[in-house]
């Protein structure tokens, strides 16, 4: 600080002039000795499965398959299956339905009457009067090392 | 004009239970609160069979009902999971939605009559929120939120409205006719308390409110209830909240499922609140300059002298490091315990809250801010969010037999790879 008028007993001080300070600019991007990267402009989000194969975030639910009877589809037992409960149930969609109060995996049929397809010859087709579904099945996955074990 | 909608979904707790358990619809099933106490939900068919809320868990198990009662401990997980999707469904067809609570939601439903009728347009939301998350919500409509209420507990009281009943201001008859059959105590904010004194007044019912001098209201109660009867009569004074208030006090305290009798097990106990407290404070943003614990035995045990104390300090500098929060709760825990007591709850408060760590440090303070805080309470937080690992402080024990008591807890359906329903390929 610098001391300026003195008048009588009071002292005033002043600051100091600066100087305006010359501004370097900064360069964000680092100044590689090397050859610029000619990637940097086409930088893109990585892949995101849930992008693929989730539509709708509030309505999908997982659902584990339990059962051998559909390998025919690729769907073993212990498989994650993608279940979207708002989707639209079409002709031959694979489905969630409620049958005898618990959750069962099967082949939807709309024409010509409305049926449960079994995914195994085994049990019979059934013809609901009154279908509830948890929802569609719009994927499933299984681990091909957990298939090899 | 505007107008405010609530979305709230029926018996939510019994109803999420019920979600992917087939084999439970139209079954009597109640909820219990933490620690398996009492009966804090019911589904319609635990109503019918005449259980009430409030009852006791061990009353209930020594019950004989004709048919088997489903008795589930809060699921706080699947809960909160099926919230947010109903949130998000709300989202899809609203602009703006607040959550209100758990399972109620305010929604801004200006200008929708622009296009579409007030009630067609809750019956397609109703038909949008059951299709994507399998729950059924009620739909109240009016042009301040106080009447979006009415019209939500009217849509409930009468079955003709099928849950979804709009207030408007063109049709001011049957407004009126509603409020003139609401008691006062069940309007929004009114709640028993005052709903007696005003009883006392001769204001017994909705309308007799709404037509009284907000004045004398201001007078005779408080600035919060004038605006209930300025929202009565169509004025709209409360808004919606987008965000919610910035927290002014964490709370975090639980009774405990068996006593507590040993200071090693209510130190364990209060560390673990001191964790959640902390947690819940970097999760606001905040940094308190208070901490207190305290600390209850049950005042109904016979044969025990009640005892409950408190005590807390003023921080030096304002934390958000769950270390500094443990160690304040520990002195504090050591000026109020006494041997030999049953101890039934406890807790830990934080208070006075600022968005800065800053504060003016003390040139002979002893100590000094700790070192790296924020970097080290972030990778804590980033590990126990992860859902992969659980880091926590050694003080906070392993064998944790003062816990919660859950033991009739559903799977976390939505929220757990291991507890995702199953569904049989035949």
């Amino acid at each position: 600080m610098k001391q300026a008028a003195c008048s009588s007993d009071l002292t005033v001080l002043w600051p100091p002039i600066f100087t305006p300070r010359v501004r370097v600019p900064l360069y964000a991007e680092p100044c590689a000795a090397g050859f610029p990267s000619p990637a940097q402009d086409y930088v893109e989000k990585e892949l995101d499965l849930n992008e693929l194969c989730i539509r709708r975030r509030a309505s999908t639910f997982f659902v584990r398959a339990s059962g051998n009877s559909m390998q025919d589809l690729g769907l073993f037992d212990g498989d994650v299956m993608v279940v979207d409960r708002a989707e639209e149930a079409a002709h031959h969609d694979i489905v969630i339905a409620e049958v005898d109060g618990e959750f069962t995996v099967k082949r939807l049929q709309l024409q010509p009457c409305l049926a449960l397809l079994p995914m195994n010859p085994a049990y019979p087709i059934i013809y609901p009067e009154e279908l509830q579904l948890l929802g569609v099945v719009t994927w499933f996955f299984n681990s091909t090392r957990a298939r090899r074990r | 004009m505007l107008m405010f909608g609530i979305a709230d979904a029926n018996k939510f707790y019994a109803s999420c239970e019920a979600l992917f358990r087939p084999d439970l619809r139209g079954k009597p099933v109640v909820v219990l609160s933490n620690n398996d106490g009492c009966v804090i939900a019911r589904s319609v068919g635990a109503i019918a069979m005449g259980i009430k809320m409030g009852m006791p868990w061990f009353q209930l198990k020594a019950q004989e009902y004709p048919e088997k009662v489903h008795v589930f401990s809060s699921n706080y997980a699947l809960y909160h999971s099926l919230s947010q999707r109903i949130m998000t469904a709300l989202e899809e067809m609203t602009p703006r939605v607040e959550q209100y609570s758990i399972d109620e939601m305010f929604l801004d439903l200006t200008g929708i009559d622009g296009c579409e009728d007030f009630e067609h347009f809750g019956r397609r939301l109703r038909a949008h929120v059951l299709a994507t998350t399998g729950l059924t919500v009620g739909v109240g409509m009016g042009p301040t939120k106080t009447l979006a209420k009415s019209a939500q507990w009217a849509s409930k009281e009468w079955k003709q409205f099928r849950g979804v009943l709009a207030l408007t201001p063109g049709n001011p008859k049957r407004t009126e006719t509603l409020l003139l059959n609401q008691p006062v105590e069940e309007i929004w904010g009114v709640g028993r308390r005052i709903g007696k004194r005003l009883n006392l007044m001769g204001i017994e019912n909705a309308l007799q409110l709404a037509r009284a001098h907000p004045a004398l209201i201001r007078k005779n109660f408080s600035v919060v209830l004038e605006r209930t009867v300025r929202e009565l009569n169509g004025e709209s004074c409360i808004p919606l909240e987008e965000m919610p208030p910035a927290k002014q006090q964490i709370v975090s305290s639980r009774s405990f499922g068996e006593r507590i009798t040993t200071k090693v097990a209510m130190q364990e106990a209060l560390c673990q609140y001191a964790t959640r407290a902390a947690e819940k404070l970097r999760k606001e943003r905040q940094f308190c300059r208070h901490v207190g614990v305290f600390i209850r035995t049950s005042p109904h045990a016979k044969d025990e002298v009640f005892y409950g104390n408190s005590a807390g300090e003023k921080l030096p500098r304002p934390t958000q490091d769950t270390r500094d929060v443990i160690e304040v709760a520990m002195r504090s825990l050591d000026r109020i315990w006494l041997e030999g007591r049953r101890y039934m709850t406890a807790g830990i408060m934080l208070d006075d809250f600022t968005p800065h760590g800053v504060s003016q440090l003390n040139l002979f303070d002893e100590d000094q801010p700790r070192k790296n805080s924020a970097q080290l309470m972030k990778v804590l937080d980033g590990i126990n969010q992860s859902g992969l690992g659980n880091l926590w402080f050694a003080r906070q024990g392993v064998n944790n037999e003062w816990k919660m008591k859950r033991e009739l807890l559903s799977p976390a359906w939505t929220t757990r790879w291991d507890d995702i329903p199953v569904a049989r390929v035949l």
